[in-house]
């Protein structure tokens, strides 16, 4: 009966460290300023010093290097490969350092596919910390009293994000179910078969457990045009602040040294 | 302490064509405890969701409440909560921080709304605009009120489902509501989480007066509860009204046979000529001369002298999680036993006409042992083994581990029944459902068809059999998986609380089945906590029985009535044995002995 939490939840992590304390938008803020920083442009000062900015804040973050690389990996996959593809097919300029048929790594694109990795890494880091340090209904107390976000879409979804640990154990109850059953190994079609009927399945009994809940939550008050009020108080202090402007400090810092180095480019133009 | 008035009340949902409910009078009294009776789809569950304000007919195209517009259907006659209409009565409560209903449903993991246990208790006060100290006195309250045993701050994750139940308990109570309403709250606990849910239920309407709406199958547990029952009949309103014992006397008969249990009436099965036929589709081929024809129905179970019937499966120090990720590191191992125990230091051994009954609480591995059992999960240490009589089909050896085998050969060899039929649908028909495992094991469509009406006519499916498995009532829905394991004629089937959720009828009509299916050779693992059903398959089946507690069998542990003494073992096992053959034979498998009604 147990559920496990896909989200993760903020387990591995020291939450009594000033940024993990830090309220959830605070954090929020910081990771909407450098990822905006960093979409403009795509240079390897701009992201290198954010990148560098962030590192220099971490350990206030209360992630140790070993949770860090726990929550983080789908980043560092998504980061190397794509700045190797870069260094490899982007548009040569400079020196020619390799090459094999069309495939050349010239200076111009080594420091593109470094400049790719870099950006990804930068923006991906205050996201898993954010997700690593934040539990989900803090989140989501945080984005109604503090954004002022409608209550009635935010904890819709924080109980449906729930609902994602049910269905995981639902999936493995039909994976099971349809092994016992005899189907699934019958070549490439009838495995792609039986999954396309378990995938029906699933949707049949998820929105068969969300009409349950979303009767337990009627039966509970819930959806009624009403005033709310919030057993668990979300405050945006000055502290908060102070992270927020902290990060929109490290995007300017980052944006004005790409811009000094005279590598900063608009990706848009 | 609200008083409950209908008036020719009646509800239908948009897209259905017959009324739920129709034509409803009823008075509740202040205080009033009732106990709502009825076939399946006779609109208890509708009745209750009516009560609780939650069933909106929108505006109507005319703007006269009456039709479906926005609404999730249509509404007729009134309902009425001290004189107020039921969905103004909800918006009221909103309004001024109590509310006049509380709904406890039936599924314990659905009904969880957040993930600390404090915010899930809380939720219900803060949407009705609480105070938040207020809120948090109140939490505290209504917690101590249904004894619960953990912190605000504890993960609603890691909560049994008797512990879920009793959350959401303290979630209504919370709320202080004046008629409190009940939908199948104990269905889906294990009897020790159900009792101690009733108990807390009967206390709390003691002391605080609230009226209350209970819907329930298994009448006997609750009617210390109760004073009043009220039967009634699809889109036809309240045909029976009174105390229990008046209803029960008047309409007794009436009740079991729309499988309700009814206290004191023994339940009386259909004496069809045939009923012993129809218990018996579980004869596998063993590989003899007469296997896949039809042989004559009612052999007894001779299968025992058969020089090569050893065992079919041993399990030895057999220890499983339901975890995949159980293995691949210590840490994430410990977080899983942390969660949810696994079972070990399991040794036993299934035997071709044998029963074994797993029983124990919630989370004591049942489940898992089965799943291990039956090729699904893979053995954390230990091993389960399949013996040549299992492994060896038609010429074919699949070799020793179940775990191991390509889905064709495990459907073969072992069937497996899970608690939640609509888990192993694949299909869309029933005849399609039945056909699917015969199909795979690539038998020609002619004995396709045979296997398939043979097992629709034996199970009492035939007329549905072009009806889509997921539109079937839950009983049909039970019958058809069980039918669906049986259809490759497994040596071994493993069922996972069979009964789970069934009406008295079903219930007998599976106890035969599984009683024919052991009597025809096939060797059979229940897990289960239904005690009435252990019974049965002890007495009727000479059923072996396996406690677990903890994820460990408990030593010298038995089902009451169990016949054999306890294993002298030092290392706690349970090995099946063979039912001695004269009792085997003697036992007649028909309904009559299966005083399924007086066990509730």
């Amino acid at each position: 009966m147990t559920v496990p939490d896909v989200l993760g939840g903020p387990a591995a992590a020291n939450l009594g460290a000033p940024l993990a304390r830090a309220n959830p938008v605070a954090k929020l803020a910081v990771a909407v300023a450098v990822s905006a920083a960093l979409v403009l442009t795509v240079d390897v000062v701009t992201a290198g010093v954010a990148l560098a900015l962030e590192a220099v804040a971490l350990p206030w973050c209360g992630l140790g290097p070993w949770a860090l690389l726990r929550r983080g990996w789908i980043v560092i996959v998504g980061a190397v490969p794509a700045g190797i593809t870069t260094a490899m097919w982007a548009v040569d300029s400079g020196a020619v350092l390799a090459g094999l048929g069309p495939m050349t790594v010239t200076e111009g694109s080594l420091l593109a596919g470094a400049a790719i990795t870099l950006r990804v890494l930068a923006i991906g880091l205050p996201g898993v910390v954010l997700l690593a340090t934040t539990d989900p209904t803090d989140l989501a107390d945080a984005l109604a009293q503090n954004l002022r976000l409608p209550h009635r879409f935010v904890l819709a979804a924080l109980a449906a994000m729930r609902l994602f640990g049910v269905l995981a154990e639902e999936w493995r109850a039909l994976t099971m179910a349809r092994r016992a059953r005899g189907v699934g190994d019958g070549g490439l079609g009838g495995r792609l078969r039986t999954l396309a009927g378990q995938v029906f399945a699933l949707l049949v009994l998820a929105v068969r457990r969300a009409t349950v809940l979303a009767t337990a939550m009627e039966a509970r008050g819930f959806g009624v045009a009403a005033r709310r009020t919030w057993a668990r108080p979300s405050r945006f202090g000055p502290a908060d602040a102070v992270v927020a402007l902290g990060g929109v400090a490290l995007a300017a810092l980052a944006t004005a040294a790409g811009i000094a180095a005279g590598t900063w480019n608009l990706v848009l133009t | 302490m609200i008083a409950v008035r209908a008036r020719g009340w009646g509800w239908r949902y948009a897209a259905r064509r017959a009324w739920a409910v129709r034509g409803l009078d009823l008075d509740l009294e202040p205080g009033q405890r009732v106990l709502l009776l009825g076939a399946s789809g006779a609109g208890k569950s509708t009745v209750l969701a009516g009560l609780a304000g939650l069933l909106d007919p929108g505006t109507g195209p005319d703007g006269s409440g009456r039709g479906s517009v926005d609404g999730t259907g249509e509404e007729e006659g009134a309902l009425l909560l001290d004189g107020v209409p039921v969905r103004r009565a909800r918006a009221d409560g909103v309004r001024e921080g109590h509310a006049r209903t509380g709904l406890l449903l039936q599924d314990p993991l659905t009904q969880t709304i957040l993930a600390r246990c404090g915010d899930d208790v809380a939720f219900g006060l803060e949407n009705h605009a609480v105070d938040r100290e207020e809120i948090w006195r109140r939490v505290e309250v209504a917690l101590r009120w249904v004894r619960f045993p953990y912190g605000v701050d504890h993960p609603t994750s890691r909560l049994s489902g008797g512990e879920r139940q009793r959350l959401a308990l303290a979630g209504v109570l919370a709320l202080r509501p004046g008629l409190l309403l009940l939908d199948e709250p104990t269905a889906m606990l294990d009897p020790d989480g159900a009792a101690l849910l009733r108990e807390r239920v009967g206390e709390i309407l003691d002391s605080t007066g609230a009226t209350c709406v209970l819907v329930e199958h298994r009448v006997g547990q609750w009617l210390p509860v109760v004073d009043r029952v009220v039967v009634l009949e699809p889109g036809g309103g309240a045909v029976a009204d009174g105390s229990p014992r008046e209803v029960f006397a008047g309409h007794g008969t009436r009740l079991a046979e729309a499988g309700i249990w009814v206290p004191g009436v023994p339940f009386r099965p259909d004496r069809r000529a045939d009923d012993d036929r129809r218990a018996d589709v579980g004869r596998p081929d063993v590989g003899r001369p007469e296997a896949g024809s039809r042989a004559e129905p009612d052999r007894p179970a001779d299968v025992g002298s058969d020089p090569e019937n050893g065992p079919l499966l041993a399990a030895r120090a057999l220890a499983a999680s339901p975890e995949p990720w159980v293995r691949r590191s210590r840490r994430s191992r410990r977080e899983a036993e942390s969660v949810r125990p696994a079972v070990r230091d399991v040794s036993l051994d299934l035997s071709p006409g044998t029963v074994l009954c797993v029983v124990g609480p919630n989370g004591a591995g049942k489940s898992t042992l089965a799943l291990a059992l039956a090729g699904l999960v893979a053995p954390v240490a230990g091993e389960v083994r399949a013996e040549p009589g299992l492994a060896v089909v038609d010429g074919h050896d699949a070799g020793p581990h179940p775990r191991r085998w390509r889905p064709r050969e495990l459907v073969r060899r072992i069937g497996t029944v899970f608690q939640d039929p609509q888990h192993q649908f694949v299909a869309t028909t029933v005849a399609d459902e039945l056909a699917v495992g015969p199909r795979r094991l690539g038998l020609d469509p002619a004995e396709v068809t045979a296997r398939v009406d043979d097992l629709l006519e034996r199970l009492g499916l035939a007329h549905l059999a072009r009806a889509n498995p997921f539109t079937l009532s839950g009983g049909e829905q039970r019958r058809l998986s069980v039918a669906t394991a049986l259809a490759t004629r497994p040596r071994v089937l493993v069922l996972d609380e069979p009964t789970f959720g069934q009406d008295a009828r079903t219930w007998a009509e599976l106890v035969r089945l599984l009683l024919g299916t052991v009597r025809s050779g096939v060797a059979v693992v229940v897990v289960t906590h239904d005690e009435p059903l252990v019974e049965e398959l002890v007495a009727h089946g000479g059923a072996t029985v396996l406690r677990l507690r903890d994820g460990r069998p408990v030593p010298g542990a038995g089902a009451p009535g169990d016949p054999r003494p306890p294993h002298g073992d030092a290392a706690p096992s349970a090995t099946p044995r063979r039912p001695d053959r004269a009792a085997a034979a003697g036992q007649p498998v028909d309904g009559s002995r299966i005083p399924a009604g007086e066990a509730r």
